[in-house]
């Protein structure tokens, strides 16, 4: 390599342009078409999550409302998409797709709140259980196998029985059981980050332990922790949809995708009407998919080594 | 020496698990609103009835007292009697349980069977179509939420070939196995392809993922270069390592499913220990929900305790260390 260019060569050195490592990653999620969709799909169903009461105005139909007379056919039963009614209604002559929009509002939020707060319970237990070692590690570490080895949905049914079924109660539950893995992994990633001559450098220079978790350790765990609390939010929702589904979760008549699913399983009545199944059902899985895909496509985009672990 | 000091902190580990689920399950049914002794006189009961159910069920002693006969009980095997018909809980999830083990047992062949020749498969051509499909199944599997494919093929396989005449599966419901083997299994094929199906997925990911991580270390080369057939690298000396994840999730995911696959009975109407939680929810039978959840951990526990022991016969470094 000879330091002389020519004016061709100094152009194109010219031409790099430096990037930070959140610039990278945008740009190599930005090559990938599923995570692309899948951002798009997640954007759409946030939209449509927020325009539901503009739905609501436009359809002029509640989500609650119940229209015996346009919404029921003369025998009783729900009314075929197409109309009035753009997905039809369910079996009370409510709107399909006004409640599918404040369903989303519900599973959104579910999926994000508790994801977040698992999130924050995860990091801060494996941070400290990882940092700290000895008694307090083992401590925390045996709550997580404990915790891991409880029959949650078992568990969720009792407390759903003795306080019964309701919104808050349903996130508790979906946090208190999803935090672990996060947990798990975050520890086992400081048990390694805690012996690297950063940490030494900052504990020399007096850093207290407090310091040293957040300022030092935190910053370097930002990838898992970004990777798993997109993984957590689909199950998170599916957790939702399946309390619902059970009558454990969200209280009738508020709408909620499971919610949605539970009441046309009754009767079966989806065996006449598969529109009260395949709406709710295909967004239910839209939602998850694309959490699901994003996930991935954040781990490849911010681990690229990973992509060669994984053989592409 | 070593070995069964590690069984013995297996077991430790899982009593300590019933301890808490036991102390769980009581304080919360203890400190609960709602007079247990109005739940079964009645409502249309007075005073002195209440009193003499409260009597009969120790409802006035201290707490402490109150436990230690509750896990008095469970030891005996007695989980009390039901709200809704006054049986025997222990009874009453006994008869249950011939479901949800047909559910299991069947599940599990069905999604092996299809969860881990596909991780072989996707690791052993990374990048290919094949590789690719597999792994598409995968993430499919994993984003289906089980009731969704539950109704999604009771609409399809079930309802739509029976209104037009060609009625193939049975609608729901569960015949035993000792009544009619042949209608057992029919009536179960839905329930199963659907539990085996969102499981599968998780099973592909990790055999795949497993495997790869297998086939880069150097035995598994000097395995090729000896000359071993490929057939013999990849399924006795592979997969064998890659194997104690894939049973550490196999062992989580029978000890869950066993205290009730809950979703999968509901959908397809089985009277398994999953529907007996939900029905006694709505019933507000507080000792047949403290049974199923008490049994739900047993079975984890229990499970989880078998996979030890297969650890020690799948993992040499457990057994020599011994």
């Amino acid at each position: 390599m000879s330091p002389v260019r020519t004016p061709k060569q100094a152009a194109a050195v010219a031409a790099v342009v430096q990037r930070g490592s959140t610039s990278l990653t945008l740009r190599r999620l930005r090559r990938d078409p599923a995570s692309m969709i899948a951002a798009v799909f997640i954007l759409l169903l946030v939209l449509f999550a927020l325009c539901a009461p503009l739905i609501a105005a436009w359809t002029g139909h509640g989500p609650n409302e119940q229209f015996r007379d346009t919404g029921l056919s003369p025998s009783g039963t729900p009314v075929a998409p197409g109309g009035q009614f753009l997905l039809g209604t369910d079996q009370l002559g409510r709107d399909v797709f006004v409640r599918l929009a404040y369903g989303a509002q519900v599973s959104l939020m579910v999926g994000v709140l508790a994801s977040l707060a698992a999130a924050t319970i995860g990091v801060v237990v494996g941070v400290v259980a990882g940092y700290l070692g000895g008694v307090v590690d083992t401590i925390l570490s045996r709550v997580m196998d404990l915790v891991m080895s409880v029959p949650f949905l078992l568990c969720a049914i009792a407390l759903v029985s003795v306080f019964g079924p309701s919104l808050p109660l349903s996130v508790a539950v979906i946090v208190f059981f999803s935090w672990t893995a996060l947990g798990r992994v975050i520890r086992g990633q400081v048990l390694a980050l805690r012996e690297r001559e950063f940490v030494e450098a900052a504990r020399s220079l007096g850093a207290s332990h407090v310091s040293i978790m957040i300022r030092d350790l935190l910053p370097n765990l930002a990838v898992p922790i970004l990777i798993y609390s997109t993984l957590m939010i689909p199950s998170a929702i599916v957790f939702e949809a399946t309390l619902s589904f059970l009558g454990l979760g969200v209280v009738p008549p508020t709408a909620s995708w499971g919610g949605m699913l539970a009441e046309a399983g009754n009767n079966s009545v989806y065996l006449v009407a598969w529109w009260l199944v395949i709406f709710p059902g295909l967004t239910l899985l839209g939602a998850t998919l694309s959490f699901n895909i994003l996930g991935d496509g954040l781990r490849d985009a911010l681990d690229p080594r990973s992509q060669m672990g994984r053989g592409r | 020496m070593k070995l069964s000091r590690y069984l013995l902190s297996r077991i430790g580990f899982g009593l300590v698990v019933l301890f808490a689920l036991s102390l769980f399950v009581f304080l919360l049914f203890y400190l609960a609103p709602g007079d247990p002794a109005r739940a079964i006189a009645g409502d249309k009961a007075n005073n002195e009835l209440l009193e003499q159910v409260r009597q009969n069920l120790g409802l006035n002693r201290p707490i402490g007292e109150q436990y230690l006969s509750f896990i008095g009980n469970l030891l005996q095997g007695n989980l009390g009697f039901s709200f809704r018909n006054q049986l025997p809980v222990t009874g009453i999830i006994l008869d249950r349980l011939p479901v949800t083990l047909s559910l299991v047992v069947g599940g599990v062949v069905l999604w092996l069977a299809i969860g881990v020749p596909i991780g072989i498969a996707s690791a052993r051509r990374p990048g290919t179509v094949r590789d690719r499909a597999g792994q598409t199944f995968a993430l499919l599997g994993i984003s289906f939420p089980t009731f969704v494919l539950g109704m999604m093929s009771l609409y399809l396989l079930y309802f739509l070939p029976t209104r037009a005449g060609f009625p193939i599966f049975p609608p729901s419901g569960y015949v035993p196995l000792t009544e009619d083997p042949l209608q057992w299994a029919w009536h179960l094929i839905l329930p199963w392809t659907t539990l085996a199906l969102v499981t599968a997925a998780i099973y592909a990911r990790l055999t795949r993922g497993q495997m790869l991580e297998v086939l880069g270390e150097d035995y598994i080369r000097t395995a090729r270069a000896k000359g071993l057939t490929e057939r013999r690298v990849i399924y006795k000396h592979a997969f064998r390592s890659a194997m104690p994840p894939l049973v550490t999730q196999l062992g989580n995911d029978v000890g869950f499913l066993l205290g009730g696959a809950i979703v999968i009975e509901q959908v397809y109407g089985l009277p398994g220990i999953g529907n007996l939680a939900v029905t006694s929810v709505q019933a507000q039978d507080r000792p047949t929900i403290i049974g199923v959840v008490l049994v739900g951990g047993i079975f984890i526990v229990a499970v989880n305790l078998i996979v030890d022991l297969c650890y020690v016969l799948l993992d040499s470094r457990i057994r020599t260390a011994s």
